[in-house]
């Protein structure tokens, strides 16, 4: 590397670009760089830390909530903080914890875009990204919970949230029955991702030998 | 940090407008009545931004508003509600 302190990708096993949109993203890093708005080195720790995000880091937090029910009562009034003595921190978004109960439903989107706590969870699936599931999840929530496989009564309640500007949500879904006495790390093993965004209801009780 | 001009609980309307920038509200959340959910923090004005004129911190709300208001017909219940992220200086009191 000569003149240049950064190399023409992000990751040195991205293929080249091969779209204008690529092409300009990369201009416009290459930009940002020489202008001395963030160097090559704060890149790659952020881009570490987004590889180091998956949805285990918030069953993590789910798992701990069901067992302690003061640490239960913090994230939900405060996720921001809650989340801080779990070890992690999506700031300068708001995180918030929407409670699932017998008759709460709460269900995750981003209309406008595709927000997503991804600091924290990792990439959002595709299908959270996908028109078809912004528009109609707020316009028919409980069709397309049912073509999640999330069938509702009319006894609960569904709430849809909207991630429209500075917020980043999780759902804590419901403890299963049948784990009375199980580690947290055992409970957090039966926490999906899709139950943080709310198109999974009923979390299954996996036999683990 | 100035103090939230609105309270959990008030009822609100959404503005109705349309400004030719990038803003956070959905056209089918405008001229809807809701009532404030909680009450969040200053966080960056996007229509400002995009404009270049800095980032004035606004509050920001959160908003419960009845899924039977928003959609009709609605296939659900009475008790169905969308809750949304709302900048102050899109909100005014309502009756």
């Amino acid at each position: 590397m000569t003149g240049h302190d950064h190399s023409r990708t992000f990751q040195a096993d991205h293929p080249e670009p091969t779209s204008d949109a690529a092409r300009i993203g990369l201009a416009l890093r290459e930009l940002l760089i020489e202008a001395g708005h963030y160097t090559v080195d704060e890149e790659q720790v952020v881009i570490a830390a987004m590889q180091g995000a998956s949805p285990e880091n918030g069953a993590k937090i789910v798992a701990r909530a069901w067992i302690d029910p003061a640490y239960r009562e913090r994230l939900l009034r405060n996720g921001g903080k809650a989340l801080e003595e779990a070890g992690f921190d999506i700031a300068p978004y708001e995180f918030t914890v929407m409670e699932n109960t017998g008759d709460i439903h709460n269900v995750i989107v981003c209309t406008l875009c595709s927000c997503y706590p991804r600091s924290l969870l990792g990439m959002s699936p595709a299908w959270y990204k996908s028109k078809s599931y912004r528009s109609r999840v707020v316009r028919e929530p409980r069709k397309v919970l049912a073509e999640f496989g999330v069938k509702l009564n009319e006894d609960v309640d569904v709430r849809v949230h909207d991630s429209t500007a500075e917020l980043r949500y999780m759902v804590l879904p419901q403890r299963p029955a049948g784990t009375d006495g199980w580690s947290e790390e055992k409970l957090a093993s039966l926490v999906t991702r899709d139950s943080l965004i709310g198109t999974q209801r009923d979390l299954r009780v996996r036999c683990r030998s | 940090m100035t103090a939230p001009k609105f309270t959990t609980g008030q009822r609100v309307r959404i503005a109705d407008r349309t400004p030719p920038v990038h803003h956070r509200v959905p056209s089918y959340a405008k001229g809807q009545v809701g009532i404030i959910e909680r009450v969040c923090g200053m966080h960056g004005e996007p229509e400002k931004f995009i404009r270049g004129d800095g980032i004035p911190a606004q509050r920001l709300y959160r908003v419960t508003i009845p899924q039977t208001e928003l959609w009709k017909p609605y296939d659900g219940t009475a008790s169905d509600i969308l809750e949304i992220e709302i900048f102050e200086h899109w909100l005014e009191p309502a009756e």
